[in-house]
């Protein structure tokens, strides 16, 4: 269908300019305004519904009194933000202090570029997917660095600190878990990667759901969602935010919508790991079960049925565990997670030379 | 207690599969369903005890006489010293007040000036829910505490018959 709606486009005008270079481009900025728009949504709703899941956990209803059932409370945040000043500490380096929320954003965004919706919905089917998703996910760390240090001052410097040595360890965790994945599906193309997952022994009897990667994997699939949870700075790893010990950590000076844009940050990183683990352990935009009625359903609402879930997890998570001391982060990163995933790594790596090779 | 340096292959495999953060989890999972205790406010109210000290108010006998004496033990006892109060001869030889004046602004609500009143004349409403917009609008005089009075008698009467009992 998308292809029908491209090849509309291309005949609109007859000029050889139009079909090779004008159209080209606004096909795909009509694509880059549609992911946004769906993240964008995503982001705002997530805050309501991280709130409402907080509160029934402790037994309260959550946020229910801007429109039925709270449901215009993002859109009243989202004016109060808008309208409220932007403050710059005096002390503050400027053009820095502007760009720090733009580069903590501008990656999180970024990186929904080479994420697969479908069978053949995305933005760009790169071959080097994942390695362009480690890069760009490499990059969010600078933001939080640059607007901690850019505010000149104490609570966002030790924010800072905190986020750079938290952020650079557990992506060596994540790293490893991406060359899992990797290995198990010879490939970096994130649509190879769920296509891939679609087959095996479960797969040939029906059940799809138990020849995705999260069950052959499982200590790999665990320690990427945790890793996760550590790399977009959540609980029970947000040290960086810390609002006990330092306040808000990078976010101590900021204000309005500068401040929103880190919360836009952080929601989006949370929906994106979240999509990735479903993409490279939860089987993307496969059907649980192979039968007439789900593989009816469109891929890329089980994508969204899938990350709901993590992103659900994420909060159950938020909800239970208190933060962490700053050296149980580190000592869980060096100590376990990297062993671990070493380990793991020699052990698939072996496990795929034997003939119980299942990922064939 | 443990010994520290004896190692169990139990425990280690416990707290690698993360056991007891998964027990955390499913009980904050279980809380999730639970029927909620928020009571929501304007719609919903708590139920308030006849002891409640809200906002005050100057009572009448039934037949329309004011009760207060110009006694002056609540002025006297006042911890707060919101309580002004001059006094005067009326004309039938009974002294009375001219002047009752409380600013809430100061009132901390401890119903003193309700335990010491011997005629029980100024008592506490169960009323809460008002509120001031200008300096000055707190400071209640005493026709208005006796509008008050007057607009409430019935359930003011009907809290001091409640708690009758226990005094």
């Amino acid at each position: 269908m998308i292809d029908t709606i491209f090849a509309y486009g291309q005949g609109l005008l007859a000029a050889p300019w139009w079909a090779a270079l004008a159209w080209p481009v606004i096909w795909a900025l009509v694509k880059i305004t549609a992911i946004l728009m769906l993240v964008m949504g995503a982001v705002t709703y997530t805050t309501l519904y991280e709130r409402k899941l907080l509160g029934w956990v402790q037994i309260r209803l959550g946020p229910n009194r801007v429109g039925p059932w709270g449901l215009l409370q993002p859109i009243a945040d989202a004016m109060k933000l808008m309208t409220k000043e932007v403050l710059r500490p005096a002390a503050a380096e400027k053009f820095l202090f502007y760009m720090g929320p733009v580069m903590t954003v501008m990656p999180a965004m970024v990186a929904w570029a080479v994420v697969p919706f479908g069978p053949d919905i995305a933005l760009s089917n790169i071959n080097a997917g994942l390695l362009f998703l480690m890069a760009i996910t490499s990059m969010e760390v600078y933001g939080v660095i640059i607007s901690g240090w850019s505010s000149n001052s104490k609570y966002p410097f030790l924010g800072a600190l905190r986020a750079s040595s938290q952020m650079v360890s557990y992506e060596i965790a994540m790293g490893f878990c991406f060359v899992v994945v990797l290995m198990v599906s010879a490939s970096l193309n994130l649509t190879d990667i769920v296509a891939g997952q679609g087959k095996g022994q479960f797969a040939h009897m029906g059940l799809n759901f138990l020849s995705w990667n999260w069950l052959s994997l499982l200590p790999i699939f665990v320690i990427y969602f945790v890793s996760g949870l550590a790399e977009t700075n959540r609980l029970p790893f947000d040290v960086v935010e810390g609002e006990s010990e330092i306040v808000a950590g990078h976010m101590v000076e900021y204000s309005g919508m500068s401040w929103a844009m880190f919360q836009m940050a952080e929601y989006a990183n949370i929906w994106l790991v979240s999509v990735l683990t479903s993409i490279m352990f939860l089987g993307g935009w496969l059907s649980p079960i192979d039968s007439a009625l789900f593989n009816w359903i469109p891929g890329w609402i089980w994508l969204g049925l899938k990350s709901f879930f993590v992103v659900t997890m994420f909060i159950w998570v938020r909800v239970t565990f208190p933060r962490f001391r700053y050296d149980q982060i580190m000592r869980l990163g060096w100590k376990i997670f990297i062993p671990v995933t070493l380990v793991w790594l020699v052990v698939v790596g072996v496990w795929m030379q034997t003939p119980w090779n299942i990922w064939k | 207690m443990q010994n520290k340096s004896s190692f169990s292959l139990k425990d280690f495999l416990s707290s690698f599969m993360l056991g007891e953060l998964y027990k955390g989890m499913v009980l904050t999972g279980k809380y999730a369903f639970r029927s909620k205790i928020t009571l929501e406010y304007p719609e919903e109210k708590t139920p308030l005890s006849p002891r409640f000290r809200g906002l005050h108010a100057l009572r009448r006998y039934a037949n329309g006489e004011e009760r207060c004496i110009a006694c002056k033990l609540c002025e006297a006892v006042c911890p707060a010293m919101a309580i002004t109060i001059e006094s005067e001869v009326r004309a039938d030889g009974s002294r009375r007040t001219t002047r009752y004046d409380i600013d809430f602004n100061k009132c901390i609500y401890c119903g003193f000036c309700e335990e010491s009143c011997p005629v029980d004349s100024i008592v506490e409403t169960s009323i809460f829910e008002y509120h001031g917009e200008a300096p000055g609008d707190l400071y209640f005089t005493k026709d208005m505490l006796l509008a008050v009075g007057d607009r409430y008698e019935s359930e003011i009467a009907a809290a001091r018959a409640a708690d009758a009992k226990f005094r």
